[in-house]
């Protein structure tokens, strides 16, 4: 099985309560993911915010494939993939940046924000036909580009489900987050972080809805922020962080009894967990005030009060976003190798909202997302050990049997008989195991051999 | 003001370059109550995630605390339970190119060093590098930091964890 796997082999390594190693530890493995789960999905790129005007553009990659995000002169976004026409350099080296066209640095070829090919330089050494602009050469879009409330998906692959269908019930974690903003309208800021692990990419999916980790991955930070004197002096970024630690402390009867739901392709979220009150002291707090006045006077007092009860925390977009509605953070994963992956981090201004609410978000940011967190190090340290346990080959198996059998069916989605169900997991390597063994006859862009 | 140089006020850049290898050298030995009595108790220890990053608090950073989180994040590094340290980085500080950038009559002192951190741990070795900004107050007993800044010169890349203090 070094070398090749047939679908039943792969089919056969996801099982009701455990699924092979091999998931994670295989590079040949790895491979068939880029080519069967990112080169087919939906994924995330990124929000309109990120290129306001146009020509402005951000570069990212889907799977492997470096592309470019680009805001277009009649106001539309393309996604073209990064490369040119002629011998193939990638046009932009810059995360980000504004541009009029892509001139390609090796030889000059010259592309409009739509891709289309303005020019080449000495045309006339072409004869003819060979003329690209005849050839109609050009920068490529990816096949499928959609767009839900600012935030940019796409998929490499010419057909599959809307993103809508994609999204199911999930979709609503997007709105809760936009929902939040006074204006109905978010955008990046804050800058975007990054951080990286030698690990496999599944284990940050599993572990953002993973409701038994908090107390004894993050054991230390909870020991040190439930000892920490609360008298020390604070600009509120240290104690949002302190509040957020104390928080994964929580006793297992909590634990057991928040929501935890898992939908089709992989999806869920982990909800019902805490409230806003848990990190700012809300009820005598000017700018939760201020800003609980704000959307009151877009949205009356009991839309306002439905927006901000709902609790969300962690939703998972399978196989590449993360993010918390609630608190306005986001992660877009990018898997590197079988053993290495890097998670890029975003926090959102809700647009309307008091100022400080960004600050509150930023600092949120530090402790969930800093790769310098007391927080998130120690689940980096876990994800890398696991790694490394899985070289063993005394036990083949990953074991997530907890709760299996008992998910309850709720409406399009799955609830976890308990908040410490590996129901999550399981819905993960559900659609992981759909994607794997589907028919890849009809690969995009290649013809059958 | 440079190196060597005699400072008006009386706070001679020698004096300021052993308070900085003495804050380090506390670091390296991993006496991490020792390192936090130096501080204030308002400081700031920050690692800002851009190289010009003016603010704290509308940009993200790769380690903000003010003093209550600093208490907290040393207190971590006691706890046995903390898996990013077990087992434990060995670092080692060097300083160069101190430079004292402005010296006040009320004894607040702004330092800019070049600081190169080596680290150990599990069989590998990594360097964290940066300029360092330290916003110090002369006080009886010596100096205390009101502000430690490390501009690390790889801010923005994919890092793997930090847990350790640099």
């Amino acid at each position: 099985m070094d070398d090749h796997f047939s679908p039943q082999e792969i089919a056969a390594m996801v099982q009701p309560d455990r699924v092979h190693r091999d998931a994670y530890a295989s590079p040949v493995i790895f491979d068939l993911e880029m080519e069967r789960i990112f080169g087919r999905t939906w994924l995330l790129l990124g929000h309109d915010s990120q290129i306001p005007n146009p020509g402005d553009y951000f570069t990212t990659v889907m799977g492997r494939q470096p592309v470019i995000a680009v805001r277009q002169n009649d106001g539309g976004v393309r996604v073209l993939y990064n490369r040119c026409a002629h011998r193939g350099p990638m046009l932009c080296s810059l995360a980000k940046g504004s541009v009029r066209e892509f001139t390609c640095p090796y030889h000059g070829w010259v592309y409009g924000l739509d891709g289309n090919l303005v020019s080449v330089p000495v045309p006339g050494g072409y004869a003819g036909e060979n003329d690209p602009r005849s050839k109609k050469m050009g920068m490529i879009p990816v096949p499928r580009l959609e767009l839900y409330r600012g935030f940019i998906f796409a998929s490499l692959a010419d057909t599959g489900q809307s993103l809508k269908q994609f999204l199911g019930p999930v979709i609503s974690s997007f709105d809760d987050l936009v929902d939040r903003a006074p204006e109905g309208v978010v955008e990046i800021a804050g800058g975007i972080a990054r951080h990286a692990y030698n690990g496999n990419w599944k284990f940050m999916l599993e572990n953002h809805l993973d409701g038994l980790h908090p107390r004894y991955v993050h054991a230390s930070s909870v020991a040190a922020a439930n000892a920490q004197d609360d008298n020390k002096a604070t600009d509120g970024a240290g104690e949002i962080a302190v509040r957020q630690m104390r928080q994964n402390g929580a006793p297992n009867e909590l634990w057991e009894n928040i929501g935890l739901w898992a939908s089709e392709n992989g999806h869920g979220f982990l909800a019902d967990y805490h409230d806003d009150e848990k990190l700012v002291k809300y009820s005598d707090d000017p700018v939760h005030l201020e800003y609980r006045r704000r959307m009151e006077a877009v949205h009356g007092p009991e839309r306002t009060r439905e927006i901000l009860t709902l609790m969300r925390w962690n939703t998972i977009v399978y196989p590449n976003v993360s993010f918390m509605s609630q608190f306005g953070q986001l992660r877009i994963l990018r898997p590197v190798s079988v053993d290495r992956s890097v998670v890029e981090t975003y926090v959102f201004r809700l647009k309307g909202a008091p100022e400080e609410m960004l600050h509150r978000s930023v600092a949120f940011a530090n402790v969930v997302n800093g790769s310098g967190s007391p927080v998130l190090t120690d689940d980096l340290e876990v994800y890398e050990r696991t790694q490394t346990g899985l070289h063993t080959d005394g036990n083949p198996w990953v074991d997530y049997a907890r709760g299996a059998g008992r998910d309850i069916d709720d409406g399009a989605m799955q609830r976890g008989a308990t908040g410490t169900s590996e129901i999550a997991i399981r819905n993960q390597f559900a659609a992981w195991r759909e994607y794997m063994v589907a028919d890849h006859a009809q690969r995009p862009g290649v013809a059958a051999q | 003001m440079n190196i060597g140089t005699q400072d008006p006020s009386g706070a001679d850049a020698r004096e300021i370059e052993l308070f900085l290898i003495h804050e380090a050298d506390l670091l390296d030995r991993r006496l991490y109550n020792d390192w936090l009595g130096l501080f204030t108790d308002n400081c700031r220890y920050w690692i800002p995630l851009e190289e010009d990053q003016a603010d704290p608090k509308t940009t993200v950073s790769i380690v903000y605390d003010d003093r209550k989180l600093l208490e907290t994040r040393v207190r971590r590094l006691g706890e046995a339970s903390m898996h990013a340290q077990a087992p434990h980085s060995r670092t080692l500080h060097v300083i160069g190119n101190l430079v004292i950038v402005k010296h006040d009559d009320g004894g607040a002192i702004s330092v800019r060093s070049n600081q190169v951190v080596t680290e150990y741990r599990l069989n590998e070795i990594r360097i964290l590098a940066g300029q360092v900004f330290h916003e110090l107050e002369r006080h009886a007993g010596g100096f205390r930091i009101a502000s430690k800044r490390f501009n690390l010169i790889d801010s923005e890349a994919e890092h793997r964890g930090i847990p350790i203090i640099i």
